[in-house]
């Protein structure tokens, strides 16, 4: 019997969203915790293998999204200091100009890039290598019309809510996150 | 302190979290238990995760040390 076992559900497919659940993962199977994460509604899209290399991030219906710019467009592009002093970051409004999602998107990876973060693709493959449990959603499949094959290698088959609470509940310490 | 000896040192200079937990990991599988492992990290975060690393999975962190803007662990293997 496991001792301790985490459960992470990765429900969110935006570029921000595909992080923290690969993060932790990864991580929390280093430090000897069996992890696995079950990928459901949008989250699906983070083992897609095309779709893994497009997700974006939307600057639109995200309330957190107010930042500054970052450092190299403020110097390449000085007048979005103006734009800050009046509004402490993309204003929502940007998000209707169409070609903004992307262009916030490609800012989100030079960033993470910049700092030395790893990329999603990177991130699914050191969880595997840290063995992490990939489960695709099997009812998701359904709904979005996703084959097997069309999810990236590696993953465990797919499977349901019972599939990932008989995983979690084996372990004398059962954890869960959803994200 | 008299000087240590690492039998194997794993640079992480530029990356970020996750990345020095996990490549120390993936450092540490390939040595001998009680060798040394010397850690080079810039990550801040990694002065809190690099221990609670060692504390979680048993391996020893015998010293840290800041220089600059650098990071340097000394991690015993279990």
């Amino acid at each position: 019997m496991s001792k301790e076992r985490l459960a992470i559900i990765a429900s969110k497919g935006t570029l921000d969203m595909a992080y923290p659940p690969l993060i932790i993962g990864s991580t929390a199977a280093s430090l000897g915790v069996d992890t696995a994460i079950f990928f459901t509604f949008y989250g699906l899209n983070i083992v897609h293998k095309e779709k893994m290399h497009n997700l974006k991030l939307a600057p639109l219906g995200n309330p957190a999204m107010p930042m500054s710019f970052p450092p190299s467009v403020e110097k390449s592009f000085p007048p979005v200091k103006v734009i800050e002093s009046i509004f402490p970051g993309p204003p929502q409004i940007m998000g209707i100009i169409p070609g903004m999602t992307d262009f916030m998107t490609s800012m989100m990876k030079k960033t993470m890039k910049d700092k030395g973060v790893a990329s999603i693709p990177e991130l699914i493959e050191l969880c595997k290598e840290a063995g992490v449990k990939l489960i695709p959603c099997q009812m998701t499949m359904e709904v979005f019309g996703y084959k097997y094959e069309d999810l990236i290698d590696g993953l465990e088959p797919p499977g349901g809510a019972a599939t990932l609470i008989d995983y979690v509940t084996q372990a004398e310490k059962p954890m869960m996150l959803f994200i | 302190m008299e000087n240590i000896t690492a039998n194997k040192v794993l640079d992480t200079s530029g990356l970020n979290c996750p990345l020095p937990v996990l490549k120390t990991k993936k450092a540490l599988e390939d040595m001998q238990s009680g060798e040394i492992l010397e850690v080079i990290a810039t990550d801040p975060g990694s002065k809190a995760d690099i221990p609670a690393f060692c504390q979680r999975t048993g391996n020893e962190l015998v010293k840290m040390v800041e220089e600059g803007d650098r990071i340097l662990f000394y991690i015993r293997k279990k």
